[in-house]
């Protein structure tokens, strides 16, 4: 049985930073929680000793040499940006007034 | 329509070597071909007719002045709308996006740039590349151009419908889980997923880092390798991309061969729910392969079973993640409630507003897999069984050279059939998820119509990492006895458009 519930949803939209309609958190709990309880499975195949793989070719430690290399203009990195001010992102207040 | 669409990337290459036709000529019968048929299908989110046009003058001038050109110089190509380019917009289909013009190129357009390739627009997929329909994009579906009621399957249908309707020589797709295999099976198309770090993944809008692969979209084998060819290779600005070169993939279609070779079948992906005219064709392929000398051997892939699951946990925390930056402060929408709202308010209205419902699916399901008390259960556990895939992978391999199976259980379905139901949409890519859990290379192409619905089918082949020659060398062989049979290509199957 799902653990997924109504709350768990606002609560992981929120932590999302996604301010769902009641609509979606409805619809949402009901198809999350057929996929959940179905991944779950994978639960029956693995045991403590199976090591995990994060990543699909064996990497490790990829540097490059400490140089300075040509990268956007200060004018290019803004240029997408929804707002902007002296050179700067621009956005609204961080913190609540109280 | 003129006669130029419909020839091969190869042959529209040898052609303007020999001064026989233009790329100005080349590019501008695409261009019809797209006026023409372009809203009907709906491929591109984006069309750059002039800046092609350019391109092919400027090839055409540099070809009469006796320069050495590029192999591809002067061939059109279009590109998934989810690599960034600096004079296009790109929006991987999302509204969050729309009208975004990246500061930077991704470094395949860089690539296709340097082999003067005039690029004809970005092609349509669903919403960041989640779907497997294009039913996802923000701007609407791309149309089968087989049937235009059905799905040119996805992510990368826009990219799989141009070839399929001669919109484009070639196209660039990107594959997390089967983005351009599935579209390349459902569409009589030809689809390679490079070895993991094969191509460059600079610039390419992020789905799953671990899962993600840049490769060729096309109608046959060969013209598919001369477009890895000029997409492959290292890349510094990629730490995941690979240093050493897997050499000419189109010295291996030219050499094409099955014979000698052992072809493993995988047991769990033979054909049991499949759909009965994919599983004809193709036994019917595996029959081929025996008689052109290629041994048939069972493969046992058991971890397979759950390779979806483990999937569906490891996409959508690498998309929760990767989907972060979109926070209405660099790039893209921003949308201000009412008030006097704190950047976190504006965030998560601009969320909200921004994506579409499978994409807010899965970044909630990966913000679960990821959260406290639920990592070990699911995340954890799901890179256990990534482990477990790439070691079945790795006994298969010991057993045979390359594996087999169907792309995909079913032929093209129809618009609206699956859209509601995540865990049925999934199912598509049963075939096509284990091959980017484990970063080996994949490739699809046609086998034939199957009986009941006349829609396209496809054969996947799977080879050990950095061994994608042997995709096109097995590939090439098997689509030339196929087309021995049929007297023509797959796509010459394919119904007119009947458009205005």
């Amino acid at each position: 049985m799902s653990e997924i519930t109504p709350d768990l949803v606002r609560h992981l939209a929120g932590l999302a930073r996604i301010d769902l309609t009641e609509d979606e958190v409805v619809r949402f709990t009901e198809q999350l929680s057929v996929i959940v309880d179905s991944v779950a499975k994978i639960a029956n195949i693995i045991d403590a000793e199976t090591p995990i793989t994060s990543h699909p070719i064996p990497l490790a430690n990829v540097f490059r040499e400490d140089v300075v290399l040509p990268s956007l203009t200060q004018e290019q990195a803004l240029s997408g940006a929804p707002d902007q001010a002296q050179g700067r992102f621009r956005v609204s207040a961080i913190l609540d007034e109280e | 329509m003129s006669e130029l669409i419909k020839k091969t990337a190869a042959e529209l290459v040898a052609l303007m070597a020999k001064g026989e036709v233009s790329s100005v000529e080349v590019t501008q019968a695409h261009i019809d071909q797209i006026n023409k048929v372009g809203d009907a299908v709906h491929s591109f989110l984006f069309t750059s007719a002039d800046s092609a046009l350019a391109t092919a003058k400027e090839v055409d001038r540099r070809r009469a002045a006796g320069e050495k050109l590029p192999t591809l110089a002067g061939l059109p190509i279009a590109v998934k709308d989810n690599l960034a380019t600096t004079d296009a917009p790109t929006t991987a289909g999302s509204k969050i996006l729309e009208g975004w013009i990246s500061p930077y190129d991704a470094t395949v357009v860089t690539k296709l740039r340097n082999e003067l390739m005039p690029i004809l627009g970005k092609t349509n997929l669903d919403e960041f590349a989640m779907g497997s329909s294009t039913e996802f994009s923000a701007y609407g579906p791309s149309k089968n151009p087989w049937d235009l009621t059905r799905i040119p399957g996805g992510s990368g249908g826009g990219s799989s419908s141009v070839v399929a309707s001669f919109q484009a020589p070639l196209a660039i797709g990107s594959d997390t889980g089967g983005s351009i295999r599935f579209p390349g099976a459902v569409t009589g198309t030809v689809g390679t997923k490079p070895t993991y770090g094969a191509v460059s993944r600079y610039g390419l809008i992020a789905l799953a880092s671990s899962l993600d692969q840049i490769g060729p979209v096309a109608r046959n084998v060969l013209d598919a390798a001369y477009l890895q060819d000029v997409i492959a290779g290292h890349d510094p600005y990629d730490s995941t991309s690979l240093t050493q070169s897997l050499g000419s993939m189109v010295e291996a279609a030219k050499s094409g061969s099955v014979k000698g070779k052992k072809f493993g079948l995988i047991k769990q992906l033979a054909g049991e729910g499949f759909q009965q005219g994919v599983k004809n064709r193709f036994a019917e392929a595996i029959q081929l392969i025996t008689e052109a000398g290629g041994e048939i051997v069972e493969v046992d892939c058991p971890s397979f079973d759950y390779a979806i699951d483990a999937y569906y946990l490891i996409l959508p925390a690498e998309a929760s993640s990767n989907l972060a930056k979109f926070d209405s402060v660099r790039f893209g929408m921003r949308v201000t409630p009412e008030g006097n709202p704190t950047i976190e308010k504006v965030m998560a209205a601009t969320r909200e507003l921004g994506f579409g419902p499978e994409v807010k699916r899965r970044i909630i399901l990966g913000t679960y897999a990821l959260s406290a008390g639920s990592f070990d259960k699911f995340y954890g556990a799901a890179l256990k069984v990534r482990t477990l895939i790439q070691r079945d992978f790795d006994n298969a391999f010991s057993k045979a050279d390359i594996l087999i199976s169907p792309t995909a259980p079913t032929t093209a379905f129809k618009f609206g059939e699956k859209v509601a139901d995540p865990l049925a949409m999934y199912l598509n890519d049963i075939a096509t998820i284990p091959a980017n859990l484990a970063g080996i290379p994949g490739m699809s192409i046609p086998i034939g119509l199957a009986d009941e619905d006349n829609l396209p089918v496809g054969i996947q082949f799977l080879a050990p990492n950095y061994q994608d020659a042997k995709l096109y060398e097995v590939g090439a062989a098997l689509e030339g006895i196929l087309e021995g049979i049929w007297g023509k290509r797959m796509i010459d199957f394919a119904p007119n458009l009947e458009v205005k």
